[in-house]
């Protein structure tokens, strides 16, 4: 077979015209939303005007990072069968969002998913509690996604690694300070339609050499690397590291806070409902398409280029596949529209994590905690753009202190803590009538705690990145002990303490709850 | 107001709320359980049997890819069940209980 040579490390005008493109566009849109974008509810929630339709692609848009496209195609190029089974895992959280959270926290929470775990209780420590597990998961969250970006960019663009942080600080600062939900949204939009779109385009290239029969393809991958790229491999080998990280993709997926905060940016409960089971088939095409695209990057360009074993643009993780396969089937100028839809993928999804940082800072913590939850509409708005400015060089600074570090593990971690901290807690609230203020922040400190002391016990970091020789704590994911850990503290010090003051709030507020009378 | 107030305090204790709230929750329960059991059988089933997935249905179709990629559509219908029933059967009764308020 031909050696594949890419054109991918050198600078690819075109795609740095299309990105120049997209930011212009989305700052046009910013410059829109700017003007619908005074009071909190606007700054927040996008006015509350956001269609279910239109708020299905966006959390599309929110979850689909730049990590689970290059990297689950990276992982399927490189393992076969094992990358479908990770990309799972980040699907099948969302059907229980849609059954367990998505109509109570619409009707009952205003702008963070805070507002849900702290509304019967004593305010001040829940929501201190609340916002540590919220910003814990959006800062780790947001370190795997700057470190990704300043990587990814220098190969595509061949623009240094500062550059390109600060380029992806600066844009998405402004999306969010000047247009806030409203913009952000409409970011997120334009996003996934563009990934979904060049996506679809790669698979069609890519069948279009198999007859347009992906078992073509699978046959193909098979004659070339064995029957075993079809069927599981050694990804699952202990079944308790599975069900750990299973766990956490799944109901981390149901406890991450800028996914939950969408959900307030639509009119009633029905049109949230809606919008999950629009997220959620966007979010299973993508996955089904990444793992024809892996496919397709093993067998048109090699799983030699794609690891580096040839050349020196590919990568362990084959975090390149996705790229190579669109340059192997589309041309340079092809592999730039997908270029520069990965910057702006990245560069979307920082822009709803520092929004749902931003409200979580402004309205959980300045204007629940230090002013007893008194606010003035100018003064909240104005603290949320100072929280937006400082979460936005924030960004910039930790992007730097981490480069050149393998940061992957963040990403798992973030996840385990929005399953350990943000979802028991958020579930207890809702379902639990007699959950109380001191199991609430139990729980939510129980489970943060337990999740970031037992990843750095692990095999993950204790081994991998500290060099020790044997994990102290042997198991890849901690959710599986952190998770319910969270809920059994939840109830025990629940049942011990009696609060009634909750247990009304929480009977007269069913109305809201399961009506939506008096919902926001 | 204080009339109002009155009224929405009965109607949470009433009958048809109460049977609503259970409906709701017994409805949510056994989607859940439903999704969870899928997901994790698929997982445990891998641990224990990677044979199992290596069977071929037909020319390089493994059960494996066939399972996968079902489940993925599985997850995608069962938020479209629930959406449907929502849609008809919840939606209906909490139409009808604000009626009353």
């Amino acid at each position: 077979m031909e050696q594949f040579h890419t054109t991918l490390g050198q600078t690819n005008y075109l795609a740095i015209s299309i990105f120049f493109l997209f930011v212009l566009i989305t700052l046009a849109i910013t410059y829109w939303a700017a003007r619908k974008t005074n009071t909190t509810s606007e700054f927040y929630a996008a006015g509350r005007n956001v269609t279910g339709f239109q708020n299905g692609l966006a959390l599309a848009g929110d979850y689909m990072s730049a990590a689970s496209f290059l990297g689950i195609a990276g992982m399927v190029a490189t393992k076969g069968y094992d990358g479908l089974i990770y990309s799972i895992g980040f699907l099948v959280g969302w059907p229980l969002i849609m059954f367990l959270i998505a109509e109570p926290l619409r009707n009952l929470g205003k702008y963070t998913f805070a507002d849900v775990v702290a509304y019967r209780f004593s305010q001040k420590p829940v929501r201190i509690a609340a916002a540590t597990g919220s910003l814990m998961t959006i800062v780790f969250y947001l370190i795997a996604q700057m470190v990704g970006a300043g990587g990814l960019i220098k190969t595509l663009f061949n623009l240094p690694y500062e550059y390109a942080i600060i380029i992806v600080g600066i844009v998405m600062t402004c999306y969010v300070l000047f247009g806030g939900m409203l913009a952000t949204t409409w970011v997120q939009i334009i996003k996934a339609i563009l990934l979904l779109g060049g996506a679809t385009i790669i698979v069609l290239l890519t069948l279009s050499r198999f007859n347009f029969n992906p078992l073509n393809l699978f046959e193909a991958a098979a004659s070339q690397y064995g029957d075993q790229v079809l069927s599981p491999g050694g990804y699952i080998s202990n079944p308790w590291d599975a069900i750990s990280l299973g766990l956490a993709l799944m109901l981390g997926t149901a406890g991450l806070p800028h996914i939950l905060m969408r959900f307030y940016t639509v009119p009633s409960a029905k049109e949230a409902r809606k919008s999950v089971f629009v997220a959620t088939g966007f979010i299973g095409y993508f996955y089904i398409l990444t793992f024809i695209i892996g496919f397709g990057a093993m067998v048109i360009v090699g799983q030699d280029v794609i690891t580096g074993k040839i050349g020196t643009i590919g990568d362990k993780g084959g975090n390149m596949a996705a790229l190579l396969l669109a340059e192997a089937t589309g041309g340079t100028a092809f592999l730039g529209f997908i270029a520069a839809v990965a910057f702006a993928t990245i560069l979307a999804v920082v822009a709803g994590l520092t929004l749902s940082g931003a409200s979580t800072l402004s309205h959980d913590l300045y204007v629940n905690v230090v002013k007893k939850g008194i606010s003035n509409e100018k003064g909240e708005v104005q603290v949320a753009k100072i929280a937006t400015i400082s979460l936005g060089i924030l960004s910039v600074i930790l992007g730097w202190i981490f480069k050149g570090q393998n940061v992957a593990f963040m990403v798992g971690l973030a996840f385990a803590i929005a399953a350990s901290a943000n979802f028991p807690a958020l579930l207890m609230a809702i379902l639990w009538k007699k959950f109380t203020t001191k199991g609430a922040y139990l729980s939510i400190a129980t489970g943060t705690i337990l999740a970031i002391v037992l990843i750095f016990l692990s095999p993950t970091v204790w081994v991998d990145l500290l060099g020790h020789k044997e994990a102290i704590f042997n198991m890849k994911n901690p959710a599986l002990i952190s998770m319910p850990a969270a809920f059994i503290v939840g109830i025990i010090a629940s049942i011990m303490d009696k609060e009634p003051s909750a247990e009304k709030i929480f009977e007269d507020e069913k109305l809201r709850t399961y009506l939506g009378v008096g919902a926001e | 107001m204080e009339n109002k107030g009155l009224k929405a305090q009965t109607l949470v204790n009433s009958p048809e709320f109460k049977e609503l709230v259970k409906k709701r929750w017994s409805f949510s329960l056994i989607m859940s359980t439903l999704m969870l059991a899928v997901y994790f059988g698929f997982l445990i089933s891998i641990a224990f049997n990677k044979q199992l997935f290596a069977i071929k249905i037909t020319n390089n179709l493994t059960l494996g890819i066939v399972l996968g990629l079902g489940i993925i559509v599985f997850a995608w219908l069962m938020t479209g069940v629930y959406v449907q029933w929502a849609n008809s059967s919840y939606d209906k009764t909490v139409e009808e209980l604000k009626n009353k308020l």
